[in-house]
């Protein structure tokens, strides 16, 4: 804390320096008022559904998510996708790319086996995508100010927020450069992306009505994959708040304890 | 000593006693993590629980799976082995308990508590799963109608097990365990 | 053991004896918990009760991970996720482990401050300060070694920028390096290493640690009017002083309290905040990232590194001495450990009499100039290899080195130091004035400060 201060006066003391330097950081990223902000926010089990939805039908195709088994599609807390519907969601689940999954190679067969709930959803290396199992916390959407970072605290670290502005800040312009085609991304750093726009509104349709426009649709899937990343989010912070409930309990305390403990030797009166 | 000092003192050690004791709960509550990160984690406790497709088992044939690092035998019997285990006397049983973690303790090893109910039928007693692990010393049994019991045959130290897995004869004490199971559907049976 | 005349243990029971007689262990506990201890000590001094409360907790944390980490550059990663998937309350073990290094950290810089604020490096407790400067050292090697160890993309590059610092060493820095990671590049081989030193190192910090107590028992803690405990008899020595047990134990248990709510929130609520993004992508020695960036606790000695380029008259003048011997990379290297040198060797740089900053009137500006520079170069360390910020890192360093080879010489000669209590308790009177002429019952009645 005392050194964060401290860092804060740094910051306040040199900013007209760090003004100067100030900009060309790549794109800009608008803060989502998500479910799961804040110390006692949780995921929106619909929401991680309709997300998953759209990784599915959408996302899956160039990306993986192998760092996420398959069985915490039912985990409380999580979308909560009762057990069998898991079951036939794994076994239907299509594996795109054989080389990166060999694990699942079934030499009697002399194929691939289906998934079921205890594996993790398949990788996909097949066009070089990265895999998404952590995207929402490998990308940071907020710096500032002056590359200390300290809007984090109100705004979180901005990984979904990063995924929602890329999907949306497709400007429809492209190039191609040495032979590969790029995107214009007012999300991306540096502003040309390889990934085509994947998502142009309307690209699911969500069982439940909800709304299927692009920057809903972007900001479900954000929320899936902060999911996917951090998929013990509700308990931590609940770990988070029981702890300094009583760590501040036992700071009163031995305050206390401490403050009657010297008082004779400060000649002050016991309370 | 006044009685205004002796209120002090008590009130002095009540803020000791409860700080001593917060601070022996928070201690506690940070070991407790410490420990508990040994049991099994949520990748080896899901797989305390499988389901295994026997669609493909025909009669007179047995699958063995690997279930909790352990074999099971999953065999289809025919009317001629089960008629064999029928017929025998529970008087001619070593061990006479059904050892079937599906049954209260105590059941009888007759053939029926052995094998595993049907969908449909619940009396077909084809279906026999059980631990693949003899109960002598761990070795994993012969099968296939091995031992002079047309059972499993224990090639470690010589246990012949009969046609519903009951020690029949040699060191073994006990049956093979019948573990926790279920017939999920038609085809398929889940295990623990 | 300590210099300080004080009551000894003295067994008592038949069983007290016996074992006493065999093993003196009883004694050695109770005069290090019954140490007579300046009772002037003020908040700064909690901070070697945090720090050992750091050690411990990222040696059982640390402990317990192992049982579920690989340490393979294949599986290194995957079984960091299925710590924090799987395991039982793996995410918090982790998350506990990577703040803990950033607590170990925070107050390991504000215990340096505080002992180069008052004195506490100066005689006799030099050897004191050398031990706690290898404990330092120590702890930068087991921070970045298991930064390495999660197998991101930072790991791996920062694994290959700092060993590339050993590359900077003339004719034999090459070779070094290749020893050091096992290879031509960092790999396997390294990834093994690292993990197994970094099991190591820690208990070798436990020792230092011993010998560093050990050091400041036989001397007897500073204080904050650096004035010596009168140590004539015990009856005076008592007057300056109190047993550690009960009175700092609980003072210390206090503030460490109150720094454990500040970190748990912090792993609570946002237990990423102090990491990088980039190491949460799996290690990739074909692709590094934009901009590599060590942990907070390393910018401020990152800044000092990269801050002497080829065009810096000091590295050109270097490199005409020596013959292009010590070329721009080679100094920076050398500026980079002779920045924590000139830390250690202050004891013999400092030539003032007066140990506290409190009684140095000019020392204390110099002094606090020096902890915004720290601050300054910390920021300097995660903003880019360009202008300003290359500018100002060599402002910062610039001062650094002037503060410990220039100013502290300087000042012993210069300054004109302030008035100082004659003994502790005048002190500790000063700001308790009702404590004046009793024993622990209420005083006369004198108007508060």
């Amino acid at each position: 804390m005392m050194f964060r201060t401290l860092l804060i006066g740094a910051t306040l003391a040199l900013s007209p320096l760090a003004a100067l330097a100030a900009g060309g950081e790549g794109g800009h990223i608008h803060n989502v008022r998500f479910s799961f902000d804040g110390p006692f926010g949780t995921y929106d089990q619909n929401q991680l559904q309709r997300g998953l939805q759209i990784y599915t039908e959408v996302c899956a195709g160039c990306h993986g998510l192998k760092f996420v088994p398959l069985r915490t599609l039912s985990d409380e807390g999580g979308p909560g996708i009762p057990e069998d519907q898991v079951r036939a969601y794994a076994s239907e689940l299509a594996v795109l790319d054989e080389g990166a999954n060999m694990h699942l190679y079934d030499a009697a067969e002399g194929e691939l086996r289906a998934l079921t709930p205890n594996d993790n959803f398949p990788a996909n290396d097949s066009l070089g995508a990265p895999d998404l199992s952590l995207m929402a916390k490998a990308r940071a959407g907020f710096h500032g100010p002056y590359g200390l970072g300290i809007n984090q605290f109100l705004k979180g670290i901005g990984g979904p927020e990063y995924i929602v502005g890329i999907l949306t800040g497709y400007t429809g312009e492209e190039k191609v450069e040495a032979g590969v085609t790029l995107y214009e991304n007012t999300a991306f750093p540096g502003g040309w992306i390889g990934m085509a726009a994947p998502l142009y509104g309307e690209d699911v349709e969500f069982a439940d009505g909800h709304s299927n426009e692009l920057h809903h649709e972007a900001e479900d899937v954000a929320a899936f994959l902060m999911w996917a990343a951090e998929p013990k989010l509700a308990a931590r912070k609940q770990a988070g708040l029981t702890g300094v409930v009583f760590l501040a309990i036992l700071s009163v305390l031995l305050y206390l304890t401490n403050k009657r403990l010297w008082a004779p030797v400060k000649g002050k009166e016991v309370l | 000593m006044s009685h205004a000092d002796d209120h002090e003192g008590s009130r002095r050690d009540f803020l000791y006693y409860t700080t001593a004791g917060a601070g022996a709960v928070v201690a506690g509550a940070a070991v407790w993590p410490l420990v508990n990160q040994m049991n099994p984690s949520a990748d080896v406790q899901a797989l305390s629980s499988i389901l295994v497709d026997v669609s493909g088992v025909e009669p007179g044939t047995q699958i063995t799976v690997k279930w909790l690092g352990k074999p099971v035998f999953i065999r289809r019997r025919t009317q001629e082995e089960i008629d064999a285990a029928r017929d025998t006397p529970l008087a001619d049983l070593p061990d006479p308990d059904a050892r079937n973690a599906n049954l209260s303790t105590g059941a009888e090893a007759t053939d029926i508590n052995r094998a595993l109910p049907q969908p449909g039928d619940e009396n077909a007693e084809q279906w026999l799963v059980m631990m693949g692990v003899c109960t002598h010393l761990g070795c994993v049994p012969l099968g296939d109608g091995a031992g002079d019991f047309g059972g499993w045959f224990c090639p470690c130290h010589g246990s012949h097990y009969d046609t519903a897995g009951r020690i029949r004869k040699g060191p073994a004490p006990e049956n093979l365990p019948v573990p926790v199971a279920a017939f999920q559907d038609e085809s398929t049976i889940k295990l623990g | 053991m300590s210099g300080i005349p004080h009551d000894h243990y003295e067994p008592k029971t038949k069983g007290e004896k016996w074992v006493e007689s065999r093993l003196p262990i009883i004694g050695l506990i109770y005069d290090t918990l019954m140490i007579p201890t300046p009772k002037n000590l003020n908040w700064w001094w909690i901070w070697g009760i945090v720090l050992a409360f750091c050690l411990v907790l990222q040696i059982a944390t640390g402990i317990v991970l192992v049982m579920h980490y690989t340490p393979h550059v294949d599986l290194a990663f995957a079984s960091v996720e299925h710590i924090m998937r799987d395991v039982n309350g793996g995410f918090m073990l982790r998350y506990l482990h990577a703040n803990g290094a950033s607590l170990f950290f925070v107050a390991v810089y504000i215990h340096i401050f505080r002992g180069l604020f008052y004195g506490s490096y100066k005689a006799p407790r030099e050897i004191t300060w050398i031990v706690g400067m290898l404990i330092y050292l120590c702890m930068m090697g087991t921070a970045f070694m298991g930064y390495v160890l999660p197998w991101g993309q930072m790991s791996f590059w920062g694994a290959t920028v700092i060993t590339g610092l050993f590359g900077a060493i003339p004719f034999i820095g090459e070779p070094i390096q290749t020893w050091l990671l096992g290879g031509p590049a960092v790999d396997n081989a390294t990834l093994n290493r690292f993990f197994s030193l970094h099991y190591l190192l820690p208990f070798v910090i436990a020792g230092l640690v011993i010998v560093h107590i050990w050091a400041f028992h036989s001397t007897g803690n500073n204080n904050p009017t650096g004035v010596d405990v009168r140590k004539g008899s015990k009856a005076e020595a008592e007057k300056d002083t109190l047993p550690f047990w009960p009175y700092f134990v609980i003072k210390d248990l206090v503030g460490l309290s109150i720094v454990l709510v500040i970190f748990w929130a912090i792993v609570g609520f946002m237990p990423n905040y102090l990491g990088h993004p980039d190491n949460y992508i799996e290690a990739n020695p074909l692709a590094t990232p934009a901009h590599i960036v060590p942990e907070w606790y390393f910018l401020p000695f990152y800044a000092i590194l990269r801050a002497f380029t080829a065009d810096v008259w000091v590295v050109q003048i270097a490199s005409f001495v020596t013959g292009g011997i010590v070329d721009a990379k080679f100094f920076g290297v050398l500026a980079m450990f002779g920045a924590i040198a000139v830390m250690a060797l202050v004891p013999w740089l400092d030539t003032s009499s007066v140990r506290s900053g409190r009684y140095r009137p000019m020392f204390k500006w110099w002094f606090y100039l020096l902890v915004i520079d720290f601050f300054v170069l910390m920021w300097c360390g995660a903003m880019p290899a360009e202008p300003p910020y290359s500018g100002i890192s060599l402002l910062g360093a610039t001062y650094w080195f002037a503060y410990f080879l220039v100013i502290l010489p300087l000042l012993g000669v210069l300054e004109k130091p302030d008035a100082m209590p004659a003994t502790i308790e005048d002190d500790f009177n000063a700001h308790y004035p009702k404590a004046a002429g009793s024993d622990g019952s209420a005083a006369e009645a004198t108007p508060a400060e």
